[in-house]
């Protein structure tokens, strides 16, 4: 008697829905087991990493607040994701979005005008695309590697905002921070309790949700660049043109970063700074892979991750434990997922008799 | 006499089918052994198993008496059990000699080796310079190595999976002395085919296949032609329907003068190629495969572009600048030599997958899938063309070979193509299947559309082609008439145009230096 | 004078690290699996290796430390990639991702305090010849054995049988399968020594380089690591000299910030990477010279079927 493993003749529809849920519960294990080693009560520890943030008001403000950039840029890359087009930079064009919208906000000749806000808008949205524009260029015209450009460019986009508020746009009243002056009225998301920091913006990530799942699901567009994913020779064969589906998958994750950058300096920030964003457009990959790459699972995973984002400040402020906790627990989650997955196409099957 | 091989009760099954149910065959020391079956009766599962490469499910296999029990390639080499594969196990990037290396368990010295590679291809007439690189090899070539580097291990049992599928008429009789040479010399060899011919010139014994299950064991050479045919095939096939061609007046596809450089390093540069096909004919390109078929039909689909748009005209207009959604607005329809990955989607359904060039029949508007003309799409394909499968929404990699060929040749014609470009029709397809694909053809070439053909199997071509081309080393032979031809010169053509090649050095396998 | 010999010296010590990683995924990808995580692994390899010599242990201990967290955190990578046949791309990923969470966790308590770097070494006579003495024999011991590396994975790819094995599953595990070799387990091989030299690398930044701890301290040398593999086109001696390339870089711009170029240190510091991608467009546009020695089946999930 042995076993062998065996490919599934149609994936299993059952895993599709257990692999998640077996994988978050195996984060938590290990999670729980890591509590444990580090010398804390595993059950308080996660009762604080989990439960704890959602028992107020703020909690879940908190949760919208930081889930929002989260989904918005997994729909972004999603789009990307599903046609083979990496775009590991989100982080990068988040940063040029948020630069491009501060400076809008900070230099607009008329500060008291509600125009502002939507030019921010369109300023961070083509400050994002534009950044996304040069690794698209590269792979459709040069045959470069999309995912090592995006990644090099995100390290300059970093370099940027740090000249940039450490030197010309530094608030000169501002103590030697590096940091910009505050945005002016007009130019921020309104919150919806002036209680609780989660503001209008996440109406744009509604949108979003909503045309990605357009997109993906019922456009013809859409279809090209899953086939071009799936089967790029499939693609080619068809007509469908490779270019396109690089240009519109690094410009779908250029926009959407874009716009989180310019909603990050216009809501909680009020302002340009050296952390505009805590990983958001790293963490965003690891939202579109455990959301599967659709709409309805981004919005899930985009709130699961943001849950660990607080349950990781929490633990810090209370407990004294370093946030990288955060980005353990999503590398183990995106693990125990990807492991998991494995089941829905695969499954182990009993042999008998020799050989 | 102890059989040099027995296999007992050996059964396999894969998801949805048994590719080796309860079967049982024996080889004498000395044997020239058929294995005779039409594609997809189980023979290349069956061999896979006997050399370790596959584990059978149950059932046991002995060696010279003794069974062996967890049985993988190496433990087969050791035994001196050899693997010709049907689709040769070389790779590319390295020497001949380096690709023996790799298989032998002598110290890696491959000056040594290489003496020793030379000395028994001439032994054995096979003539191979070990320092060459793979990719630069004809196909008969790399057929050589890979006996040779099965000859090298002394083998006592040599397994050879279709090996005559890609070879000229020429070659194969050479290659027929060098096995009886080695059967003479106490080798046993199990010949797999699907040609009866070929069986019956070179086997003592036939153990005769279909569906998985043996049918039948038999004396090839005191057996005729129509009994082994009936037990490979069990019920009578409907026979092939060509009625005389009735061309066009004006040719639907002109090429003129079409010379493209290889885009791929291992692949072959086209030169200065000419031909028409005219509505209402079906023109077939012979040869043996790796001699520009992938670079011309590419050039042909538009999925590889060309500069020169006059070079390829379709329907009287200059094409070659129109990728491959602009030729099938020009009236092409493609079926292409690789089903999953480029046909169709293996983990697409099979709406999605009608969808991949049906979208133009209205099933897209506004920039928008209609669902459910989609699925209608599929499910006519589905019914019109028999396709076995769970229904449309079944993924493209859960179907048999042959029904997804089906299902990309229903789709293809639902275009209704004023020019249908076919490459290997019936590949690894079962015979029913291959017989309704090739009477699809000549029905539709006789309502009037061109059909162009590429495929490596002559007994195809000359069925239903009513002209044939050859194309070798990047370039294409005349025009042949069917019925004013025969395989011995289509086979002189395969080989390079040229006959001092085979006078010179009795070196018939040489397609091409 | 004194300017070259410090640009020079600079330079090979700042191409060590890439030197070391890169070689590293180059074997991997070589076997045709393609690791994104080097930075994880990196980063994974620094702060063991800081962790254990600031624990006042042996500095050669930290830097088996290094190999063995590098290795280590590799299997995580090749457990998903090989046995789950995960895509390629997410599972490293995964990895750059968790390595830098756990590096940070790992550092959290190593505070500011310096340690005491891996020294130079003095051969006698040779390393006081003037001139020739600092520019080729005072570096530190893994320097040479960065070198020694570049020889050996050269040696070991093209002449050795292994090597062989190792180029031909990359190009065709199908093939390679059917004749007999154990494609996985060579695979997870390939990966485990990528994992190494990656936690070597690692463990040259933080306790040699720059002996400080400093959360992500590889600042994308993973990443670099793995566009100088492209940029060799799969060829050893031109990872070194790619290294070398961008080891120059990062030492003109420290160099250019110290004799007061009049551009802000953030620019300079963004040449490295501008620079990663000018010659990756300059490498990738010859399709060609790419594919003689790409491994053909990089980054395709292979299970050995029956």
């Amino acid at each position: 008697m042995r076993f062998t493993i065996e490919q599934r003749p149609e994936p299993s529809a059952v895993m599709r829905v257990v692999a998640p849920v077996a994988a978050i519960a195996l984060t938590l294990v290990v999670g729980a087991g890591l509590f444990a080693a580090l010398g804390h009560n595993p059950v308080a520890m996660l009762d604080a990493f989990f439960i704890a943030p959602l028992n107020s008001l703020n909690g879940l403000s908190e949760l919208l607040l930081k889930a929002s950039p989260l989904i918005l840029i997994a729909c972004g890359l999603a789009v990307g994701f599903r046609a083979n087009v990496w775009n590991i930079g989100a982080e990068g064009q988040l940063i040029m979005g948020a630069i491009a919208a501060t400076g809008v906000g900070l230099f607009y000749p008329n500060p008291d005008s509600v125009l502002l806000l939507p030019l921010m808008f369109l300023a961070g949205m083509a400050a994002g695309m534009a950044w996304a524009a040069i690794p698209a260029f590269l792979r459709a015209r040069m045959n470069t590697s999309e995912i090592l450009v995006t990644l090099m460019l995100t390290y300059v986009a970093t370099l940027f905002l740090s000249w940039l508020v450490h030197g010309p746009w530094r608030d000169p009243a501002g103590f030697n921070y590096p940091q910009t002056a505050m945005l002016p009225p007009y130019a921020l998301f309104a919150p919806f309790d002036d209680a609780y920091r989660v503001n209008h913006s996440v109406f744009i990530t509604a949108v979003a949700v909503v045309v990605m799942w357009i997109f993906t699901d019922r456009s013809f567009l859409g279809y090209k660049m899953a086939v071009a994913g799936a089967a790029p020779l499939a693609a080619r064969y068809a007509g469908f043109r490779e270019s396109a589906a690089i240009w519109i998958g690094l410009l779908a994750g250029g926009a959407a970063a874009g716009v989180a950058g310019m909603a990050e300096a216009a809501g909680p920030l009020g302002q340009l700074s050296p952390n505009v964003s805590p990983g958001y457009g790293f963490a965003a990959i690891i939202v579109a892979f455990v959301g599967r790459l659709n709409a309805f699972g981004i919005v899930l995973a985009g709130l699961l991750m943001s849950l660990l984002f607080l349950g990781g400040e929490t633990v810090q402020v209370s407990l004294g434990l370093p946030s990288a906790l955060t980005r353990v627990f999503q590398g183990v989650l995106l693990f125990f997922l990807l492991a998991a997955d494995f089941f829905i196409f695969y499954r182990i099957r009993r042999v008998g008799g020799q050989n | 006499m102890i059989p040099r091989l027995e296999l007992r009760n050996i059964c396999k099954r894969y998801p949805g089918v048994v590719a080796n149910d309860d079967v049982s065959l024996s080889i004498l020391p000395g044997e020239i052994h058929a294995v005779l079956g039409e594609n997809g009766a189980g023979k290349s599962t069956l061999m896979k198993i006997i050399y370790g490469a596959v584990q059978a499910d149950s059932g046991e296999i002995l060696c010279d008496g003794n069974p062996i029990h967890s049985h993988n390639p190496a433990v087969s080499r050791a035994l001196g059990i050899e693997m010709v594969y049907q689709h040769f196990a070389l790779f590319e990037s390295v020497s001949v000699v380096e690709n023996i290396a790799l298989s032998v368990t002598t110290p890696f010295n491959l000056a040594a080796l290489s003496r020793k590679v030379l000395e028994l291809s001439q032994r054995y007439g096979m003539p191979i310079d070990p320092a060459r690189l793979v990719h630069n090899l004809s196909v008969g070539e790399r057929q050589r190595v890979e006996i040779l580097r099965c000859l090298l291990q002394n083998p006592k049992l040599l397994i050879l999976d279709e090996p005559t599928s890609v070879l000229t008429p020429q070659a194969v009789l050479r290659l027929f002395d060098t096995l009886r040479q080695l059967a003479a010399e106490g080798c046993s060899i199990l010949y797999i085919s699907h040609k009866l011919d070929e069986v019956q010139t070179l086997c003592d014994t036939a153990t005769v296949f279909r569906n998985g299950r043996v049918t039948g064991t038999a004396r090839p050479k005191q057996t005729t032609a129509t009994e082994l045919a009936r037990m490979m095939v069990g019920s009578k096939l409907p026979e092939m329907h060509v009625s005389p061609p009735v061309p066009a007046e004006k040719p639907m596809l002109e090429i003129r003068g079409l010379s493209a450089a290889a885009t791929d390093i291992y692949g072959v540069d086209l030169a200065d190629i000419s031909f028409d096909v005219f509505g209402g004919e079906i023109v077939g390109i012979a040869g043996v495969s790796g001699n520009g078929q992938a670079e011309l039909v590419s050039l042909l689909s538009g999925e590889r572009l060309h500069p020169q748009s006059n070079a390829i005209r379709i329907g009287g207009i200059a094409s070659g600048h129109l990728d491959a959604d602009g030729r099938r607005r020009a009236g092409i329809a493609f079926v292409p030599e690789e089903r999953l990955g480029r046909g169709a989607v293996p983990a697409h359904s099979l709406i999605e997958n009608g969808l991949l060039t049906g979208h133009r029949l209205g099933s897209v508007r506004h920039g928008m899938v209609d669902r459910k003309r989609a699925a209608d799409f599929s499910r006519d394909i589905v019914e019109k063309f028999k396709v076995k499968t769970n229904g449309v929404r079944a993924k493209a990699q859960s179907l048999s070979g042959g029904n997804l060929q089906k299902f990309i040749v229903g789709r293809e014609i639902a275009l209704q193509p004023k020019l249908l470009l076919v490459s290997q029709p019936t590949w690894g397809v079962d015979v029913g299947a291959a017989a309704f694909i090739r009477q699809t053809l000549v029905d539709l070439s006789r309502a009037g559309a061109a059909v162009l053909i590429v495929s490596e199997e002559l007994d195809e071509l000359f069925e239903i082609c009513d002209r044939l081309l050859v194309i070798c080393n990047g370039r294409l032979s005349k025009s042949l008439i069917r019925t004013q031809t025969d395989r011995e010169e289509v086979g002189l053509l395969m080989t390079g145009l040229d006959g001092s090649v085979v006078a010179n050095g009795g070196d018939s396998l040489a397609l091409h230096d | 004078m004194d300017l070259f010999i410090a640009i020079f010296t600079g330079t090979i010590v700042a191409a060590t690290p890439l030197v070391l990683a890169a070689l590293g995924e180059l074997v991997v990808e070589k076997s045709g699996v393609l690791n994104l995580g080097i930075e994880g692994m990196m980063l994974t390899g620094a702060a063991l290796a800081f962790g254990v010599a600031l624990a006042g242990l042996p500095l050669p201990l930290a830097i088996v430390a290094g190999v063995a967290g590098g290795a280590a955190s590799s299997m995580l990578f090749g457990v998903l990639a090989l046995t789950f046949l995960t895509n390629q791309y997410a599972a490293g990923l995964a990895l750059a991702i968790f390595g830098s969470g756990l590096s940070a966790m790992i550092g959290n308590g190593f505070g500011n305090t310096p340690i005491a770097a891996l020294g130079t070494l003095h051969i006698p006579v040779l390393s006081d010849i003037p001139l020739v003495g600092p520019l080729i024999f005072r570096f530190d011991i893994l320097v040479y054995f960065s070198l020694f590396m570049v020889v050996f994975i050269g040696w070991f790819l093209y002449r050795t049988k292994a090597g062989l094995v190792l180029r031909t599953i990359g190009e065709s595990p199908q093939s390679a399968h059917a004749i007999g070799y154990p494609v996985v387990r060579i695979r997870y091989l390939a990966v485990l020594f990528g994992g190494a030299m990656a936690g070597l690398a690692g463990a040259y930044l933080s306790v040699v380089y720059t002996p400080l701890w400093v959360e992500n301290m590889t600042a994308g040398r993973g990443w670099i690591a793995l566009a100088l593999v492209v940029f060799s086109t799969w060829r050893p001696y031109r990872v070194l000299l790619g290294a070398w390339l961008f080891g120059g870089m990062t030492i003109l711009q420290l160099q250019g910030q110290v004799l007061g170029i009049a551009l802000p240190s953030e620019l300079l510091s963004a040449l490295p990477y501008l620079a990663t991608i000018v010659v990756l467009v300059i490498i990738s546009r010859n399709r060609q010279m790419l594919a003689l020695n790409f491994p053909a089946s990089l980054a395709k999930p292979f299970r050995p079927a029956g």
